[in-house]
């Protein structure tokens, strides 16, 4: 994906966002006559209570989420698979999905190795800082 | 000419080396710590070796070692899960791997709880004597040129100074400390254990366990998020997030007594905004519009001196009370 791609995906999103946000808030300013005759105030979860600031984050964490399911869906995941795999990060791993999702280590043994880097390797293993060939002895 | 021939070699190691980054031949840190301790009559509480011998085996396919590590670990407890359904929840195809953050997600996804374990070879070595083989997350190459791998601890010897893990195709890889050590600490020396809900690793920190619960509140049926924090109170019993869940979960099963106790516990004891908060919700569905008035004043109170985050929560619901 790329970069002009993805920040106006973000706009078009943020713009969604702050709408429905807004709404929202129009609608629990409701008077309080109203709002006593809804059924059962909501709980804050525990999840809300253990973000430092939640009320603050809501936007950008819900952004972090579109986006993840995204850049999973850009990376090879069914959008059925992306979509439960999102729903079971906190808002603090979506966050962090969305920001690191091509940095952090993806453990597979996936290498690319081309001649220089695999007699490193191999000297390396022999040595024992590393364990890349399955024939190799460390000499320690 | 012998002299050459050694400046050769000596030229050769140094270069080497220096590209590994770790211009050192010394025994690893954590490996030294542990040899000390281990020398001195055992100091460390552990056995002088272990291994799960009845943790299966699945050996994997290309690129998928999360998969097989997370099917390892969560079959050994009872999940009737393969490395195949598993992919689904942790393959990412373009980077040809896992990603950490999904491996525990996908954990909680299974019905257990992944907890990140402390950075220290001891704590693997502790919970693979209490019967939770960690995850470990290894980087067998170099900084530079990484390979990224995770593989199960199952056993360790420490007169042999090896570990034993199911890594990769090898059922049984005997791995020396020194080596174990130097993979692991490139991946940051990260590991986790999955144990069903009502347990947690023996030697998890709080604030691991805690979020691990409050993950694994997200995705689990409200009655088995609930033992996941009775399991983190129980060890830590004035954790205010693991109270505050409480009540949320036997809120959730319909237990709004249950529910309205543990609130007022985390309440009184840490006078948490979000704890007054849910007590007076609670209550005012109880039907005892007084006590719900009176901690919905609490929360007010609290959120405008000490938690501002909660004010307009807070504020909205004692707006909200039937007049008594």
């Amino acid at each position: 994906m790329n970069g002009d791609t993805m920040t106006r995906t973000r706009r078009i999103l943020a713009t969604t966002m702050a709408m429905s946000l807004t709404f929202a808030s129009l609608v629990q300013a409701a008077p309080p006559t109203l709002a006593s005759t809804s059924p059962a105030p909501a709980l804050i979860t525990t999840e809300q209570a253990a973000m430092a600031q939640p009320g603050r984050m809501l936007l950008e964490q819900t952004l972090a989420r579109a986006d993840v399911a995204a850049a999973l869906q850009a990376r090879g995941v069914s959008v059925d698979a992306a979509r439960d795999r999102v729903a079971a990060l906190t808002d603090a791993e979506a966050a962090h999905v969305a920001a690191q999702i091509d940095q952090a280590p993806a453990g597979g043994d996936a290498l690319g190795i081309i001649l220089t880097i695999f007699i490193v390797l191999l000297v390396t293993d022999i040595l024992g800082f590393t364990k890349i060939f399955p024939f190799t002895r460390s000499i320690r | 000419m012998l002299n050459r021939r050694a400046a050769l070699v000596g030229a050769a190691v140094g270069t080497v080396a220096s590209l590994s980054g770790c211009a050192t031949f010394d025994t690893p840190p954590q490996t030294a710590e542990l040899l000390k301790g281990a020398a001195a009559t055992n100091s460390l509480g552990l056995a002088a070796a272990e291994e799960l011998v009845a943790v299966p085996f699945f050996p994997q396919t290309r690129y998928h070692c999360g998969p097989a590590a997370l099917a390892t670990v969560l079959v050994h407890i009872g999940v009737n899960t393969s490395p195949e359904q598993l992919a689904d929840a942790v393959f990412l195809p373009a980077r040809e791997g896992a990603l950490q953050t999904e491996m525990l997600a996908a954990t909680r996804r299974a019905g257990a709880l992944g907890v990140p374990l402390q950075p220290q070879l001891v704590a693997l070595f502790r919970e693979v004597a209490a019967g939770n083989p960690p995850v470990v997350l290894q980087n067998l190459g170099l900084e530079w040129v990484p390979r990224w791998h995770y593989a199960v601890v199952v056993g360790y010897d420490l007169a042999q100074q090896t570990v034993v893990l199911r890594s990769g195709t090898i059922e049984r890889e005997r791995m020396g400390f020194t080596l174990f050590e130097r993979t692991w600490a490139r991946g940051r020396h990260w590991a986790f254990a999955a144990v069903p809900p009502g347990r947690l690793p023996v030697t998890a920190g709080e604030t691991d366990a805690t979020q691990a619960a409050i993950g694994f509140e997200r995705v689990a049926p409200p009655a088995q998020a609930e033992l996941a924090y009775a399991s983190v109170l129980q060890r830590w019993p004035d954790n205010p997030l693991a109270g505050l869940g409480q009540g949320n979960t036997r809120y959730a099963t319909g237990n709004l007594r249950g529910a309205a106790e543990a609130f007022e516990r985390v309440a009184l004891k840490h006078d948490s905004a979000a704890a007054w908060h849910n007590l007076a919700a609670v209550r005012l569905q109880l039907g005892e519009t007084a006590l719900a008035r009176s901690a919905a004043e609490r929360a007010v109170r609290r959120a405008a001196a000490q938690e501002p985050n909660w004010r307009e929560a807070a504020e909205r619901l004692l707006r909200g009370l039937p007049a008594t």
